[in-house]
C-alpha cells in the first residue's frame, strides 16, 4: 500500500501540492489526471520518493519513504520519466539493461532473457542493438518501459508490493501503441499485482484502462475514486473548463467527446 | 546473450568486445613500452632490453653503460609516463561519466593550470618567503603545493557548477575558462619577477614533460593513480546509470551523491598527483576516452580501464616523439599532445554541438 497523509510539496513559497490524503493499493491501476500545472508531475514524485514531501508523509507497506533504503526501494518501484535523454551512444538493451541495476548483487538466473522479454512486452526487440539516441520519441518511451518492467520483472519475498509510476507514458506514442502500451501496465497490475501509478492526460485512454481516477486541481485533489464515477462532464467542464458530452463506447466503456 | 545476437549487436553497431578492447590497449601500451625503451638520446637495442631486464632481475651484471641508463634513466621515465597518461585518461573518462558529457576534461575546467599556477607560485615567492623550506622538504614541497593547487581548484569549479538538478556543465567549462585565465595572468606575474632560473622552473610545469622521472615521485604518482583507478572503478556501473541523469540513477537506486564525491576525488587526487610530477600535459583525458568509446561502446566498465591504457600509451608515444624528434634536445611533452589534442577537441566541438 501507498499512502499519502497530508502530503505538500513547494517550490519558493509556491504550494505546488498540498495536503494530498490517498490511499494507492496495488494490482489496479490509479490515473492522475488534471490541468497543465495541477502538481501531477509532483505528486508522482512524491510517490516515487525522488522528491520528500514538504508537509506530510508518504509511506510504502507502512514505513516512510524516507526510512526505505534507496537500494531497496529501487527493488519495488520502478519511474518511466516523462522524457530522459541518455548520454553517451548506449544500445537499446543497454538501456534496458540498467533496469537491472538494482539486482546487480542478487541477479536473477537469466537477467539477459529478462532483458530481452521486456523489450518484447513494449514491442521494441527488434531495435535492441540499435543506439538509443538514434529512436524517435516514441520508441525511445516504449524503451524506459521495458526498462522499467525489467527493474519490477519478478515478484518480491516477503508480499513486498511492486510499483510501477509512469510520467505520461502515452504522451509521444502513436494511437495503437497508446493502447499497447496501457494495455500492458494493466495486464501487469491485474496479472503480477503490480501497483501502477499513471499521470494521463488523454482522459478517454484513463476512462478505458484506469481502475481508479485521482483528480489534480491547483495542487489539491479534486476528486478521487472509481474512473466511471469521478469522470463526469460535470467534473470535466470544472476542471478543464471545456464542455464534454459522455457516451458508451461498443464495448460499454464510457468515453468522452469534447466540443 | 545467444551467439547470433551478439552477431546482430557488432553488425549494428560495429563495436569490439570489451575483452578485445582491453587486450588492444594493453598491447599498445607494450608496444609504446618497448619503443620507448630502444630509442633516446642513448640507443638501446630490443635485443639487448631482454638482456638488461634479465640481469636486473637476476641481480646479474649491472655495471654496463644499457644497465645503468635503462634502469636509471629510462625506466622510471617510462612507468611514469605510463602513470601519467593512464590517471590522465582515467580522470577524463570518470569526469565525462559523471558530467554526462564527452567533452568534460581535467585541464578544460582549469584543475591543470591550478596546479602549474600553484607550482609557479612555490617555485616564485615560496624563495623569498620560506627560503628554508626547499631545504627541510626537498622537491615534495613543489609537488604537494601543485596537487593541493589541483584539487583545490577541482572542488572550486564543482562547488559553482552545482544547480537545480545537478551539476551544470557549460558553467563547467566556463569556469574553467576563468581559472584557466587567471591561471595565465598569475603565472605571467611570476614570469614578471621571476629569475632565470625560476623562469625556465616555470617553463617546465607549463609545457609538461616526463624529464623529472625520479623512482621516489614514479613510485608516489603510481600509487595514487592506483587507488584513483580502485576509487573509478568501483563506480564503473553507477556511472552507466548515471548516463540516464542523476534523477534516474537515484530511482535505480544509486547513492549519486557517495558516487559524485568519490569520482570527483579520485580525479582530483589523480591529476593532481600526475600534473604536480610532470606538469601540463592537455588533452589525453580528453581525446582518450572519446576513442574508447567509438571502438567500444560507452560501457564504463570498459570505457575507465581501456582510457587508463590508451592514455598510458599516448603519453608513453607522446614521449618517444619528444625525446626523438630533435634529438638530443627535448620537445615538450605538453607541445605534442596539444597538437594532436586540439584538432581533435574542435572536431568532438562540432560533432556534439547539440550537447553542449
Amino acid at each position: 500500500m501507498l499512502r499519502c497523509r497530508e502530503a505538500g510539496a513547494r517550490a519558493g513559497r509556491k504550494a505546488l501540492v498540498s495536503g494530498v490524503n490517498l490511499a494507492l493499493q496495488p494490482g489496479r491501476l490509479t490515473a492522475i489526471v488534471g490541468p497543465n500545472g495541477a502538481g501531477k508531475s509532483t505528486l508522482l514524485s512524491l510517490l516515487s520518493g525522488q522528491r520528500r514531501p514538504d508537509a506530510g508523509e508518504v509511506r510504502l507497506d507502512g514505513t516512510s519513504l524516507a526510512a526505505h533504503a534507496p537500494a531497496d526501494l529501487a527493488l519495488r518501484r520502478a519511474v518511466v520519466p516523462q522524457e530522459s535523454a541518455v548520454a553517451f551512444d548506449f544500445t537499446v538493451r543497454e538501456v534496458a539493461e540498467l533496469g537491472r541495476f538494482p539486482h546487480r548483487r542478487r541477479p536473477s538466473r537469466d537477467e539477459a532473457g529478462i532483458v530481452a522479454q521486456a523489450l518484447e512486452a513494449t514491442t521494441v526487440a527488434a531495435l535492441a542493438g540499435r543506439i538509443f539516441n538514434t529512436l524517435s520519441g516514441g520508441e525511445k518511451a516504449r524503451v524506459h518501459l521495458a526498462r522499467a518492467l525489467a527493474q519490477l520483472w519478478e515478484p518480491l519475498p516477503g508480499g513486498a508490493t511492486r510499483w510501477l509510476l509512469l510520467d505520461e507514458p502515452t504522451a509521444a506514442l502513436d494511437l495503437a501503441h497508446q493502447h499497447q502500451a496501457m494495455r500492458l501496465v494493466r495486464r501487469w497490475a491485474h496479472g503480477q499485482g503490480v501497483g501502477v501509478v499513471a499521470v494521463l492526460h488523454d482522459l478517454n485512454l484513463a476512462l478505458r484502462y484506469a481502475d481508479d481516477v485521482l483528480v489534480l486541481a491547483g495542487g489539491q485533489v479534486r476528486s478521487n475514486g472509481p474512473a466511471a464515477e469521478v469522470l463526469t462532464p460535470e467534473l470535466i467542464g470544472d476542471a478543464w473548463g471545456v464542455h464534454c458530452q459522455a457516451i458508451t463506447s461498443e464495448g460499454g466503456v464510457p468515453q468522452c467527446v469534447f466540443a | 546473450m545467444s551467439r547470433a545476437d551478439r552477431g546482430a549487436m557488432l553488425a549494428v553497431t560495429g563495436r569490439l568486445p570489451p575483452r578485445a578492447v582491453l587486450w588492444l590497449g594493453a598491447l599498445l601500451v607494450l608496444a609504446a613500452f618497448v619503443a620507448g625503451s630502444a630509442r633516446g638520446a642513448y640507443a638501446i637495442a630490443p635485443g639487448q632490453l631482454w638482456t638488461v631486464l634479465a640481469n636486473a632481475l637476476s641481480g646479474g651484471d649491472a655495471s654496463s653503460t644499457e644497465h645503468l641508463v635503462f634502469m636509471n634513466i629510462r625506466l622510471p621515465r617510462l612507468v611514469l609516463g605510463i602513470a601519467a597518461g593512464a590517471g590522465l585518461g582515467l580522470a577524463g573518462a570518470l569526469m565525462q561519466g559523471l558530467f554526462r558529457n564527452p567533452l568534460a576534461d581535467p585541464g578544460l575546467v582549469g584543475i591543470s593550470s591550478g596546479a602549474a599556477l600553484a607550482a609557479g607560485a612555490t617555485i616564485v615567492l615560496g624563495s623569498w618567503w620560506f627560503p628554508d623550506l626547499p631545504r627541510t622538504l626537498g622537491s615534495w614541497t613543489l609537488v604537494a603545493m601543485a596537487f593541493l593547487g589541483g584539487i583545490g581548484v577541482t572542488l572550486g569549479v564543482y562547488a559553482l557548477a552545482q544547480g537545480n538538478g545537478g551539476t551544470h556543465i557549460g558553467l563547467m567549462l566556463l569556469a574553467g575558462v576563468a581559472v584557466n585565465a587567471l591561471a595565465g595572468a598569475g603565472l605571467g606575474f611570476l614570469n614578471f619577477i621571476a629569475t632565470d632560473e625560476q623562469l625556465r622552473n616555470i617553463q617546465f610545469w607549463l609545457l609538461g614533460s616526463l624529464g623529472g622521472a625520479r623512482w621516489s615521485a614514479v613510485a608516489l604518482v603510481g600509487t595514487i593513480v592506483l587507488i584513483a583507478g580502485c576509487a573509478g572503478l568501483a563506480s564503473a556501473t553507477a556511472l552507466n546509470a548515471i548516463a540516464l541523469g542523476e534523477a534516474q540513477a537515484a530511482m535505480l537506486g544509486v547513492d549519486v551523491e557517495h558516487v559524485k564525491r568519490s569520482v570527483i576525488l579520485a580525479t582530483a587526487l589523480a591529476v593532481g598527483a600526475v600534473t604536480a610530477t610532470t606538469g601540463i600535459i592537455g588533452f589525453v583525458g580528453l581525446i582518450a576516452p572519446h576513442w574508447v568509446r567509438l571502438v567500444a561502446g560507452p560501457d564504463h566498465r570498459v570505457v575507465l580501464p581501456g582510457s587508463a591504457l590508451l592514455g598510458a600509451a599516448l603519453v608513453l608515444a607522446a614521449d618517444v616523439v619528444a625525446r626523438t624528434v630533435m634529438a638530443p634536445a627535448e620537445l615538450p611533452l605538453g607541445v605534442l599532445t596539444a597538437a594532436i589534442g586540439v584538432p581533435m577537441f574542435l572536431f568532438m566541438l562540432r560533432h556534439f554541438r547539440g550537447r553542449i
